[in-house]
């Protein structure tokens, strides 16, 4: 039950926010709304740690016909999502209480659409519901950075949507076809489509059909293209949703979808979907050596980041696996105060083009704080929560694929470089410009990065209390392979 | 009781750190100069009661803190060892930090940056004892980037200086390719052993057989992550720039205890480096490159602290010139004393520069040793005891490590003997034209000339007690001593195969030669230094001056940077250029695009066929069922 409540507060929010008339209002309203629901996640996390360890498993009955019914569930990974993004939407609004939208009741409305769904893509257990949320995701986002975007928006989210649409039809196909071959009564239920009779080339195809969704979701090399662009032309809580929460459907698909469903072809394809994502790795890397926008430079070392985690998913080992449920929510935590970081940047200086920036430390020695130390998780520090994720997500790669690892951990080196060489021309030398009224961080922006500092250290030092979460369910997924 | 003695000792460090990072700009200057060193010195006096409490039972003891990390098989707690070897490191870590903290006390007084400057000395010296703490590798390699994260932080710490940001940028970049290399040798020990820890690694590699290909892999990429830290050849020259960091910290880090981390790691890790001669080959050869190349380059340095950086990683080659010998003791030896005379060096530098307001060239140096007596004396000490002159502790630490090389071989001796008189000759031309002659710099430096404050010399005489009598610690059989840092490191080093102490293959009588022969050798150099440095007053030329080639390519260091740049840095720009404009642009997104396009064109096309036009559609359908049919009678 509380699984569905989980769902239902953001759409209720949703439709809540067009009730209040002034921005602040709509503003308050949006923070509050978003604190109850990631109250009800806490509730529900507490629940599955305490009692039960169970999958939070909700059947609605009465919506059930045999073909699919609103089957939904949170286990020990879906809820570690679903956590962080209750934990994610109340900073990405608070990070919006510095900006000017017109329209908020719209703008606020969708970001909630875009939680339900994004929650609902969690936790669906059923593959047409899976699918309704998932192509649901999608429509928020893109009127969000469609509407709310920057100058160049129309062309590139037209370019986004049709994108990644066209990956997801192939997912309904491959649903579909899967439909028809589960026992019958045909069902879509996560149960009845594990058990679809196919033959190792059906397999395979299933498989083309999932890995090219979710490979333009996450996005994985070479079908990256769309994500820079994207990430830049959107409004700063956009790019948080996108970077932040939205990837993280496409790997979660991945573990959740392909993996029961097409282990053998995945265990056949491994190899080729890890030399795509330790290229893409140090491909991103070194192309965001050379970035000039600071957007544009988080975006390309996010597809590093990320390339590392769908090549963890692929090692088909419990270090690896915990280590991409793990670094999926560090990766959400840190690019989104990343993410703010840069807004705060843009919004005092008027600028994120590094050429222009320098000396910042002199004037907000805070925010260069937090910068170094969201930077820090960001780049994988010991004691952080990149740390955590990348080291068992590179240790579980090295037990099978030792040169793959070797090539991906070449991500610690490049991304020193070009996160360092970031903060070296934004925060320290000499003020370029001289920012006459700059400001230190002020109430909201400290509260909204005062969680993610928290939370970076938190997974970095006690890292126990996630991975235990995960951890039944991950030895159970690798189960499909024995 | 002594689980929570070893908790609190890297948690005051910790403490101070989040107690001054939090204070921040509005802590007054009192009670950070109280925290900073205060921290330090608490656990310094703890790390003794753990000492002396060690000496008592005698037991190595590993302390399970809470668990770090579990998944499976891999289970890593944060657990602390306690074993002569640990606690010598903690000995030095503290006990010399504290005293550079305290020296920090006034040689930072006037900087605006103070707080931060203490904060990350205390963080550095938490990373560091968690370094030499830890009871498994993962542990050790949360210190081991730790230091390098503060080592960063320091060395950019006038962050308006664009030329310090990129030496700090340089200085973790570098360190992170060593880094790299030791997370893989960390894979490669779990996939092995099914373990990061100490305990039983040693014990499952203990009885293993020398030359495993699997154990020279593990230990060669352990030891490219000690190339990185303790600059070797060819991941050295973050070094000489880490010297733009305020000059406590450069005795800190760059010379007394995050450099020796390689060394340390090494030593700790002694079974599996026995069980692998092709690592110790290539150590031996990286070590002792390192050693001359380096001492080579500080012949014709003029900068105070380059010539000290230089020296540094030409002793840190010693040290592994060591470790690759086997001779642990005597590598751990040389490291203690070296922590002594180096830190004591650039204290001693700092109280120059501090003098001079700034002014780090030694040709425009000279005669302070009237005007600067404690820091001169206390420098002469230092000078003395790097170039081995009995009965100083360099002489015999280094005396320990030349015994070895030449129990290995004739020309490993012949290496580092040739290195010691170079040492010789660069620590003594720099005091020399530091401390002797006339005055060569402004007046108005001339007249601002003064010794440093108390808060300044104290510690610098405490250092000179060190680096004077800490040789004792370990005078070996051949002067009537009985070698007590080696009786007190040999459980650590028990389990070695190969185990050469003490030395067989040499008579007493060879030694006392070769002993007299460096001796003798190195009070030559001195000798012709005073000569040409004093009495001829040569040597403080501008740079203009005309010189033959080699000594132009020894002092543009080689020119090693300009190589790097132009073969690693330049293309990895190149390169990224490319990628984006080239495969990114033009390749990979034109693709996308043109598939879009193609969609769109399909749709334009074919938008035509829809005329409207009955007759047209009917024509079509008829054509369609013909074919079908046709299509129908061919199958």
């Amino acid at each position: 039950m509380l699984t569905l409540v989980i769902i239902l507060v953001p759409l209720v929010l949703s439709l809540a926010v067009f009730g209040a008339r002034t921005e602040k209002n709509v503003r308050m309203l949006a923070l509050a709304g978003s604190l109850v629901e990631f109250g009800v996640v806490v509730a529900a996390f507490i629940q599955f740690k305490t009692s039960c360890h169970c999958n939070l498993l909700f059947n609605a009955e009465w919506f059930s016909m045999t073909m699919f019914s609103l089957r939904l569930g949170l286990d020990g990974i879906s809820l570690l999502l679903v956590a962080m993004t209750a934990f994610l939407v109340p900073l990405i609004i608070l990070s919006t209480f510095s900006h000017h939208y017109e329209n908020p009741q719209a703008f606020y409305s969708l970001i909630f659409l875009m939680e339900m769904a994004l929650t609902g893509v969690f936790s669906a257990y059923d593959g047409l519901i899976f699918y309704i949320f998932w192509e649901l995701a999608l429509i928020p986002a893109w009127f969000i950075c469609a509407l709310w975007g920057g100058t160049d928006r129309i062309r590139i989210t037209f370019k986004f949507f049709v994108y990644t649409f066209t990956g997801s039809l192939f997912m309904l196909l491959a649903l579909i076809w899967l439909f028809l071959k589960t026992p019958e009564p045909h069902s879509f239920s996560f149960g009845a489509l594990t058990r679809a009779m196919l033959s190792p080339a059906e397999q395979s195809w299933i498989f083309a059909a999932f890995f090219l969704a979710f490979a333009i979701k996450i996005p994985v090399f070479p079908f990256h293209t769309w994500q820079p662009d994207t990430y830049t032309e959107s409004p700063p809580a956009g790019s948080m949703l996108l970077a932040g929460i939205m990837l993280k459907m496409g790997i979660f698909g991945m573990i959740r979808w392909m993996l029961p469903l097409t282990p053998l072809a995945m265990q056949q394809w491994a190899p080729v979907v890890l030399i795509l994502a330790v290229t893409g790795i140090v491909y991103a890397s070194v192309i965001a050596i050379r970035q000039s926008d600071l957007k544009r430079l988080v975006a390309y070392s996010s597809i590093a980041h990320v390339g590392l985690i769908a090549a963890g998913v692929f090692a088909f080992s419990q270090q690896a696996m915990q280590g991409a449920v793990i670094q999926m929510v560090s990766h959400g935590i840190n690019v989104v105060g990343l993410f703010i970081i840069l807004d705060i940047i843009e919004r005092r200086t008027g600028t994120r083009v590094i050429g222009e920036l320098g000396g910042l430390a002199n004037r907000v020695p805070l925010l260069a704080a937090f910068f170094m130390i969201i930077l820090l998780g960001s780049i994988a520090l010991p004691l952080t929560n990149g740390f955590v994720g990348e080291f068992l997500l590179l240790i579980g790669i090295f037990g099978t694929h030792p040169v793959m690892a070797a090539i991906a951990g070449l991500t610690i080196i490049f991304g020193a470089v070009y996160m360092l060489w970031m903060y070296q021309r934004t925060m320290l030398g000499s003020e370029q410009v001289s920012y006459s009224e700059i400001k230190d961080l002020t109430p909201a922006e400290l509260a909204a990065l005062i969680p993610i500092v928290v939370m970076i250290f938190w997974i970095g030092i006690f890292p126990s209390f996630f991975l235990d979460t995960s951890f039944p369910e991950v030895v159970m997924l690798l189960q499909y392979f024995r | 009781m002594v689980k929570i003695l070893i908790t609190l000792i890297p948690l005051f460090p910790l403490f101070g750190f989040l107690f001054l990072g939090a204070g921040f700009r509005s802590l007054p200057r009192r009670i950070v100069s109280v925290t900073g060193p205060g921290t330090i010195l608490a656990s310094f006096l703890l790390t003794l009661i753990l000492f002396f409490d060690f000496q008592r039972n005698g037991i190595p003891q590993i302390h399970l803190i809470f668990n770090w990390l579990t998944v499976g098989p891999l289970a890593i707690g944060f657990e602390f060892l306690t074993d002569p070897l640990s606690l010598l490191m903690m000995l030095i870590v503290t006990g010399v930090g504290f005293l550079i903290h305290w020296y920090s006390v006034g040689y930072m007084k006037d900087d605006p940056g103070y707080n931060r400057f203490f904060a990350h000395m205390n963080l550095f010296i938490f990373f560091m004892l968690l370094l030499v703490m830890g009871a498994n590798y993962l542990i050790m390699f949360i210190g081991w980037e730790g230091v390098g994260l503060c080592s960063y932080l320091l060395i950019g710490f006038w962050f308006r200086n664009q030329d310090y940001n990129n030496a700090a940028k340089k200085a973790f970049i570098m360190n992170r390719i060593g880094d790299l290399g030791f997370l893989l040798g960390m894979f490669l020990l779990f996939t092995t052993f099914g373990s990061l820890n100490f305990r039983e690694i040693f014990e499952k590699a203990t009885p293993m057989e020398a030359g495993e290909p699997v154990m020279v892999a593990i230990t060669l990429l352990l030891f490219i992550g000690a190339v990185g830290k303790s600059a070797q050849i060819p991941l050295y020259t973050w070094l000489p720039d880490a010297m733009a960091g305020p000059t406590p910290v450069s005795a800190l880090i760059h010379a007394a205890t995050m450099v020796t981390a390689g060394v340390y790691m090494v030593a700790r890790s002694n079974i599996l480096y026995v069980l692998s001669p092709v690592t110790q080959i290539v150590m031996g050869s990286v070590a002792l490159a390192t050693a001359i190349f380096a001492a080579s380059i500080a012949l014709f340095q003029n900068d105070i602290k380059k010539i000290l950086a230089y020296s540094t990683i030409s002793q840190l080659g010693y040290m592994f010139a060591a470790l690759s010998v086997g001779a642990f003791t005597g590598a751990m030896f040389h490291l203690t004393t070296h922590a002594f005379f180096k830190a004591l060096l650039f204290l001693g530098a700092g109280s120059v520069i501090h003098a001079l307001g700034g002014e780090q060239d030694i040709r425009k140096m000279g005669g302070l040793r009237k005007n600067m007596p404690a820091t001169w004396w206390t420098f002469l000490i230092a000078t003395l005891a790097i170039s081995g002159i009995p009965p100083l502790s360099g002489f015999f630490s280094k005396d320990e490590i030349l015994i070895h090389a030449l129990d290995h071989s004739a020309w490993m001796w012949f290496i580092l003997f040739i290195g010691a008189l170079m040492t010789a000759f660069y620590m003594f031309r720099l005091l020399w034209l530091t401390f002797f002659g006339a005055f060569r710099g402004t007046d108005d430096q001339r007249h601002h000339l003064h010794e440093s404050p108390g808060v300044m010399t104290v510690p610098l005489i405490l250092l000179a007690i060190l680096t004077a009598f800490g040789g004792f610690m370990n005078i070996p059989g051949i002067f009537g001593g009985n070698s007590l840092l080696a009786q007190f490191l040999a459980p650590v080093f028990a389990g070695s195969k190969y185990h050469p102490m003490p030395v067989t293959g040499i008579s007493h009588a060879t030694e006392w030669m070769i002993m007299g022969i460096t001796l003798v050798a190195v009070i030559a150099v001195i000798a012709w230094s005073y000569h040409h440095f004093v009495k001829r007053e040569k040597g403080f030329l501008p740079d203009q001056v005309h010189r033959n080639f080699l000594v132009n390519l020894i002092s543009q260091k080689y020119y090693v940077d300009e190589l790097y740049e132009l073969i690693i840095v330049k293309p990895l720009l190149w390169l990224s250029t490319i990628l984006h404009r080239i495969i990114e642009v033009g390749f990979i997104d034109r693709i996308v695009n043109s598939f879009g396009n193609l969609v769109i064109r399909t749709g334009n096309t074919l938008r035509f066929i829809q005329t409207g036009n009955v007759g047209f559609y009917m024509f079509i359908m008829i054509l369609g069922i013909i074919l079908m049919l046709f299509l129908n009678i061919l199958i």
